[in-house]
């Protein structure tokens, strides 16, 4: 177990040389950011000045270098567009990610797998046929569309739920969160709907085909034999086994969840990492893209199936 | 019976397989004849009339022709810029998945046939890029490459080959241990020929099914993308961009400039994937879902 978590790490600092390495390398022949960060108008010397003060006089690899070595200490860099730490600048904003995510993991694990269990046990009904179909639409609705659908359907047409920003936020052992409050949870609950639906048909379609596989089996067989009550057989024996594969999935699918919030906060407008990533990326502010990929894959950004 | 006609039949018995397949060909006239078919050129300024500016569905030009999609800010016809936006859509579309098979493929079955550093090297690379969310790869490559309709399409193929490449080498690696794989390289014949005639056509069953999904996921994709503003150009608008416009009015109520274009991605999107759902359960019964 020792062994296999110390692969793991070493592996995942593998990935992150690597992923650093060619990121700083791509973002670096992009063109220069002195372009959009000085004003037209200032002459060759202030220039030349501007673009020394940040670092960007020296050569590719020599810029990498001292990229790892303040990297390595914690420091990803000062950010070009606000001229603050890179590193600051995405944890402030990561607490609204995070919240986020947390949210939409939540709501599809509380819907999917119960809707799935429902779908497994009785997939010849109306509602099995139902919850089935409604999880291939999520499977198939572009994320996007479906939030600009909810955001018409219930702020536009109903009036009901804000379209944008976190509301107010209260702090939690010093982080800003808005789920404490009512005003908050109004502004969560569109995007973090949003950002769940996808997981959601994963879920239920995960459990579903688990939870048929599993009502063959002998076990399930010998438990009816034994006449255990249907609820017990369901609870415990089937919904046991359908859970593994579940949760490893839904551990997995955090990662993806958190890239995918970039899409659902440029919606709406919610001040995140992925926000931020959208706006660094227009103003080619490379410390704070940099930066933003190494802490992602810092927390285990696993395999994306293809969405 | 050829194989093709046997799929072809066993495809069919499926309705909603069918019903799917119907809506995808109806899709793929519409963006082919785009051109043809469209009630006005969107992209002809001359054409447009800023006085018919946000007319909803089904309001009448000065000129006397109704609008059935209603029109956008710039008084577009909105039918004429969804049939031109899916046109570019299914385009981008099939040209990535077609380049990214055709490269993911024979990355992959080199792999299985040379084995070796080559293999180890391509997996490596394959894991290494799985293991990121295809939306963030394709948000830097874009962000390094810049906007274009050439641009777009390598990053959606940088997104798609893994897949390919994995799916390939895995039936690849199963196939060259048959016996039919034996015969031929008894027969001494050329390696080209061996993997072109013999283990090519037999691994082609998962790579079928993987590059119809992938389609679809390469046009919501190409959508996502350019409704964040880093995919298309405005010259070349998709349903992305066109859905994207749209947004910006969808607060005062002009729904239909940014829903009628999403429910033209929706049915390109789901009309792909029932046809590949079929296809799997048709071509590869071992793997259903």
């Amino acid at each position: 177990m020792l062994s296999h978590i110390v692969r793991r790490v070493l592996q995942s600092f593998g990935v992150l040389a690597v992923m650093s390495l060619l990121v700083f390398a791509a973002v670096y022949a992009v063109g220069n950011p002195m372009d959009i960060l000085v004003n037209p108008q200032s002459d060759q010397d202030e220039i030349a000045r501007a673009t020394a003060a940040l670092g960007l006089d020296r050569s590719l690899l020599e810029q990498y270098f001292i990229f790892i070595k303040h990297a390595s200490t914690g420091d990803l860099g000062r950010s070009f567009a606000f001229n603050v730490p890179a590193i600051g600048l995405i944890l402030e904003r990561m607490p609204a990610t995070l919240e986020l995510a947390t949210a939409a993991m939540l709501i599809a694990v509380l819907l999917g797998i119960p809707l799935g269990l429902w779908a497994g046990l009785k997939p010849r009904s109306a509602a099995g046929r139902t919850i089935m179909a409604g999880s291939i639409l999520g499977f198939s609705l572009p994320t996007f569309w479906v939030g600009l659908m909810l955001i018409m359907v219930f702020s536009v047409w109903l009036g009901w739920l804000p379209t944008s920003g976190r509301g107010p936020t209260t702090n939690l052992i010093g982080i800003p969160v808005s789920f404490l409050t009512l005003e908050g949870l109004r502004h969560l609950a569109l995007p973090a709907a949003n950002l769940a639906l996808f997981n959601m048909s994963l879920l239920i379609r995960l459990t579903r085909s688990g939870t048929r596989e599993a009502l063959q089996q002998d076990y399930v067989r010998f438990a009816r034999a034994k006449g255990l009550t249907e609820t017990r057989i369901v609870g415990v024996h089937v919904l046991r086994n359908v859970l593994v594969p579940v949760v490893t999935v839904a551990g997995v699918e955090f990662g993806s969840v958190i890239a995918f919030a970039v899409v659902t906060e440029s919606i709406f407008a919610s001040p995140g990492m992925g926000k931020l990533l959208i706006d660094s990326i227009s103003v080619l502010d490379r410390p704070v893209i940099v930066g933003y990929l190494c802490i992602v894959v810092t927390l285990r950004v696993r395999p994306g199936e293809a969405r | 019976m050829t194989p093709a006609q046997r799929i072809a039949a066993e495809f069919a018995t499926s309705r909603v397989a069918l019903a799917g397949f119907a809506l995808l060909a109806l899709v793929l006239l519409a963006a082919a004849l785009a051109p043809w078919i469209s009630p006005q050129d969107p992209y002809d300024l001359a054409r447009l009339d800023l006085l018919d500016s946000r007319l909803p569905p089904g309001a009448r030009s000065a000129a006397g022709t109704v609008y059935w999609l209603g029109t956008d800010d710039q008084g577009r016809d909105m039918l004429s810029a969804i049939l031109y936006g899916l046109r570019t859509s299914v385009a981008v579309g099939f040209a990535s998945t077609a380049l990214g098979l055709t490269i993911g493929v024979s990355l992959g079955l080199a792999a299985a046939w040379l084995g070796g550093w080559l293999d180890a090297l391509l997996m490596r690379l394959a894991d290494l890029q799985l293991s990121f969310p295809s939306i963030l790869i394709a948000l830097v490559l874009l962000a390094v490459l810049g906007q274009g309709l050439d641009k777009i399409i390598v990053a959606l193929v940088a997104v798609q080959w893994a897949y390919y490449a994995r799916t390939a080498r895995a039936a690849a690696l199963v196939e060259r241990r048959k016996e039919y794989i034996d015969a031929a390289v008894a027969l001494a014949l050329s390696n080209a020929r061996i993997i072109f005639r013999h283990l090519l056509p037999n691994c082609l069953p998962p790579l079928l099914v993987l590059a119809t999904v992938q389609v679809a996921a390469a046009i919501t994709l190409e959508a996502t993308l350019s409704f964040l503003g880093l995919g298309l150009p405005i010259t070349q608008p998709s349903l992305g961009l066109l859905i994207s416009n749209g947004f910006n009015y969808l607060l005062s109520g002009h729904y239909w400039i940014s829903v009628f274009p999403g429910i033209a991605l929706v049915l390109a999107v789901v009309s792909i994937n029932l046809v590949a759902d079929r296809l799997q359960d048709v071509l590869d019964p071992h793997e259903r879902r």
